[in-house]
């Protein structure tokens, strides 16, 4: 476990085990924000953003509570941090650039809640990966986040026009179709090893 | 989508259970605004850990233990928490019980403990939990928020177990780990990969739909 290259564990974030399309994670922002292109893109950069910024704290923090035998405050701390991180984020960005945070508008706020986030956090201490590592296991599952989400997109705006029985409209339709890309992403599973 | 925001709080601390509709705040959470299937909130761990029967009971179970005491505090409390930072202060108090929690089924069972993994911990951001705690129990009196939290943990447990049943029984050929089906059944695999879990929901969901359209034209 220990010899994992960084390319393994961003394509293993990445694709292999995709946050969303194989571990279920971020699974309203993706049912939510999925309908646009867009948005889905926009949604996809901030979502990245946070978990790089929010991996980096976790990782101190883990550290720190090791330092001190307080491991159980684990959870309690990594949500504080993750929703302060959120905070902190929304105010830079508000003030270095007003265009960008008309853009994300509600979103941002709606991160703390993305479980994606969270998760980033809590896997890379139970795989106990060093610091550089969890940089790139967070850009990774950053990118898959938004590789599923874009994707996503693309397939709803097309099927707005397509004829769908009016009880399998709204979200019975979207997790079908997702459904069916988690299926493809299955294919991915030879590349680690 | 639908979410009831709840008429004008109760006085009392406990309010006054008779003369309110309080047994529709239980029975509301069970199928009318099913968490799962009409809300559909809470989809992560939904979809995660519902690969067997078991596993999607003790993941609702544990997901409506933390609602109910959440629900149980923020509602006694729901005069003391300054407006600014209630949100902050119900993340403190669900990732409280979760931590509980997580340490109790730890102490249970270790096999359940892996087999859920994270996903106990991450009940912490179920977005359904953290919904009726600013929705319902920072509005209402504790008697109404433990029947709301009673009424969405149960509802919730329903529909992880509707979901758990089926791929367990078509992937694996068993409930409860007791195998089910003549010993030539040939298991669907991809209903326990994850593809199976979004397709299952996405017919319950569809089923849903169905019976509630029937209702409406007749």
């Amino acid at each position: 476990m220990k010899e994992e290259s960084l390319w393994y564990i961003f394509i293993n974030a990445s694709l292999i085990n995709n946050f969303v399309l194989a571990y279920f994670l971020g699974i309203c922002p993706f049912l939510g924000v999925s309908g646009k292109m867009e948005t889905a893109t926009k949604m996809g950069g901030a979502v990245t953003f946070v978990m790089l910024i929010s991996s980096m704290c976790a990782f101190v923090i883990h550290a720190l509570l090791v330092a001190i035998n307080a491991t159980f405050l684990q959870l309690i701390s990594f949500i504080v941090v993750i929703a302060s991180t959120v905070q902190l984020v929304e105010m830079f960005i508000k003030k270095m650039s007003p265009a960008l945070f008309r853009a994300l508008g509600i979103f941002l706020p709606l991160i703390t809640t993305n479980c994606a986030i969270l998760a980033v956090a809590l896997f890379q201490t139970n795989k106990g990966y060093g610091f550089i590592e969890s940089l790139v296991y967070a850009l990774g599952a950053g990118a898959g986040f938004t590789l599923a989400l874009v994707l996503m997109a693309g397939l709803r705006e097309q099927l707005d026009f397509a004829d769908v029985p009016g009880i399998v409209k709204g979200t019975a339709l979207t997790l079908l179709v997702a459904g069916i890309l988690s299926l493809s992403f299955m294919g991915f599973a030879g590349l680690g090893s | 989508m639908s979410n009831p925001i709840q008429d004008k709080p109760n006085t009392g601390f406990w309010g006054s259970l008779k003369d309110s509709p309080s047994t529709d705040e239980f029975i509301k959470g069970l199928w009318r605004d099913n968490p799962v299937f009409v809300q559909v909130l809470g989809m992560c761990p939904t979809l995660a850990v519902s690969n067997t029967a078991i596993n999607a009971l003790a993941m609702g179970l544990a997901t409506a233990f933390v609602l109910l005491m959440s629900n149980i505090l923020v509602s006694s409390l729901r005069n003391f928490i300054p407006k600014q930072v209630r949100i902050a202060s119900y993340i403190l108090i669900i990732a409280t019980f979760v931590t509980m929690t997580d340490y109790v089924i730890q102490a249970i069972s270790v096999d359940l403990h892996k087999a859920l993994g994270a996903f106990i911990s991450l009940i912490v951001v179920n977005c359904l939990i953290l919904s009726r705690a600013e929705a319902f129990a920072s509005k209402n009196t504790v008697g109404k928020s433990v029947l709301d939290a009673l009424g969405m943990g149960i509802g919730f447990t329903f529909a992880l177990f509707c979901l758990g049943a089926v791929r367990e029984l078509l992937g694996n050929g068993s409930l409860f780990g007791i195998p089910f089906f003549p010993e030539n059944f040939q298991e669907w695999i991809v209903m326990i990969l994850p593809a199976g879990g979004f397709f299952t929901l996405a017919i319950w969901l569809i089923i849903f739909n169905a019976t509630k359209e029937k209702r409406a034209t007749t």
